[in-house]
């Protein structure tokens, strides 16, 4: 009769370590799926600028130290590795931008260009699903650093090679708000 | 955790909704056949031997099998039939500017509610409208009338999207959808029920035959047989009504949780109030979505009538809350969102 319990007993313990194991791999697999779609979309983001400079360059040439500032902003977040650092260089890549939208908005010959228009909105509709594929992806994660941390599901996270995945953190408020880039054609009357 | 509880919450409540409609069209379709068979053989019992005796009960068998394929239909179909009866047409190649702005938006609504992306339609009509349609989220269709794309910034066009999305999420469309379906085919039945039954009458068909049956007797049975035709007769006349109340009512309470649902993925609640304040400034008719559709749209197709009333009856009738009350709602959740941020700032999000 013993023998039955203390069986019983074991095969329940086991029953939930599978139970916890896969849970934590399954959320740890969500976590690096919502990455790849955030990188997806920085990708895009990088494909879309060169477009953009050379589209505009001719038009603002002596905007010269915007542009190049655009163009290394750029360079510097295709080369960063680790969330901390894409999310600042990405940061950084955005103000870059919208400094470079502002000028525009002095150049009304060139937004009525249609493919500059195009270009915008495509680059705002980027960074629109940045925005949105990150926050999904912080959700995922901090579930995933919660679940890992918590007792009794602690005692496997090392069984599953579990470690804190990292969030992407916003430093600046002006940032936190989804960009307001705004110059598309489709206004009232356009 | 507490917002995937509610969504699975929600989307339980819309499956058990569906299928209590479901039960509840056929249980209708089965009174009207069966109710008819009753009063008929009621009514031919005491005829002569020779005459007709209406025994099998074929009406009521042909008419819940008929229900039972228009809810099959309405479940594969419905959604074309809805964007079908509009008019829409389906972008997939975005041409202008706008399109192109729309096709974005849309993908990235998917990827804020994470669905998989729906079709997306486009409504030859001025008047700005939108509205969403499918079985679940794998199936769905946005669809937005030429005028919303006109009409609306991006900011509030994303918003009216995110409204759409959460319609699709909430499995509010499944519910809405097939309810479309049933609609349209009860004020079909109605119809064709009224035209029957009234050349019946003047023909002096089997109706005719019937009231003969009904006078000559004055038996026991009979009383009873034209208590229930009258009964009958009376159902099919306000069933249309009834089921197009139904809809509404079904609607209206899914328009404040698709607007707060819509306005958590945008993070903009602004955008909607402002989207549906130049919704509600429009004051045309959207022309292409009738009667039939109009439980499924954003704002109310037929305004002026009373989604712009408060009270009772507008409670009672009107497809769509008071769209002021909508944008005073969201204005709620904007200050509150606002508080929050200068509360919280420099934590993340």
């Amino acid at each position: 009769m013993g023998t039955i319990v203390l069986l019983a007993v074991i095969a329940g313990i086991v029953l939930w370590m599978v139970g916890a194991y896969n849970g934590l791999i399954s959320l740890k697999n969500q976590v690096v799926n919502g990455w790849k779609q955030i990188d997806v979309q920085l990708k895009r983001r990088h494909d879309l600028i060169p477009n953009l400079v050379n589209t505009v360059k001719g038009a603002m040439d002596f905007e010269r130290s915007t542009l190049d500032a655009v163009i290394s902003a750029r360079n510097r977040a295709i080369g960063a590795t680790g969330v901390q650092q894409t999310a600042k260089a990405e940061g950084e890549l955005t103000q870059a931008l919208g400094r470079l939208f502002a000028l525009t908005e002095a150049y009304p010959d060139l937004k009525a260009t249609n493919n500059v228009a195009q270009l915008q909105e495509e680059l705002t509709s980027t960074e629109n699903k940045i925005g949105f594929a990150r926050q999904l992806y912080n959700d995922v994660a901090t579930q995933y650093n919660t679940r890992q941390m918590q007792f009794p599901t602690n005692l496997v996270a090392g069984l599953a090679k579990a470690s804190p995945a990292e969030l992407w953190e916003i430093e600046d408020a002006g940032e936190r708000a989804v960009p307001t880039v705004d110059l598309s054609p489709n206004k009232r009357g356009a | 955790m507490s917002d995937d509880a509610n969504l699975f919450a929600q989307q339980q409540a819309n499956r058990r909704r569906s299928t209590w409609l479901t039960l509840g069209f056929i249980l209708f379709f089965a009174w009207v056949g069966f109710g008819g068979d009753l009063a008929f053989w009621l009514l031919t019992a005491d005829a002569p031997p020779d005459a007709y005796h209406h025994v099998v009960p074929f009406i009521g068998i042909l008419s819940v099998l008929s229900a039972a394929a228009i809810c099959w239909y309405s479940w594969r179909h419905g959604a074309e039939r809805v964007l079908w009866a509009t008019g829409a047409w389906e972008l997939i190649e975005p041409g202008t500017p706008e399109q192109k702005q729309l096709m974005n938006v849309v993908e990235e609504m998917a990827i804020a509610s994470g669905l998989p992306k729906p079709r997306v339609w486009i409504v030859p009509d001025a008047d700005p409208n939108a509205f969403a349609t499918g079985r679940d989220a794998a199936t769905a269709s946005v669809a937005v009338t030429e005028g919303l794309l006109a009409t609306l910034s991006r900011d509030e066009l994303q918003a009216v999207i995110a409204h759409e999305m959460a319609h699709v999420r909430n499995l509010d469309v499944r519910l809405m959808t097939l309810l479309a379906g049933m609609i349209g085919a009860i004020a079909l039945l109605s119809d064709g029920m009224g035209r029957m039954i009234g050349r019946g009458g003047r023909l002096g068909g089997r109706a005719g035959a019937l009231r003969a049956g009904g006078r000559r007797g004055g038996g026991k049975g009979n009383p009873l047989g034209v208590v229930i035709l009258v009964l009958w007769l009376l159902t099919l006349v306000i069933a249309p009504v009834i089921s197009r109340l139904l809809a509404m009512a079904v609607s209206r309470k899914r328009e404040y949780l698709a607007d707060a649902t819509g306005a958590q993925l945008t993070r903009n609640p602004m955008a909607l109030a402002s989207a549906l304040e130049k919704l509600a400034g429009a004051t045309a008719a959207t022309e292409s979505i009738t009667q039939g559709a109009a439980h499924l749209c954003i704002v109310d197709p037929s305004p002026g009538l009373m989604s712009s009333r408060e009270g009772f009856l507008a409670d009672f009738v009107a497809s769509h809350p008071p769209i002021r009350q909508r944008i005073v709602r969201l204005q709620g959740m904007a200050y509150q969102q606002a508080k929050r941020e200068t509360a919280g700032a420099g934590s993340p999000q």
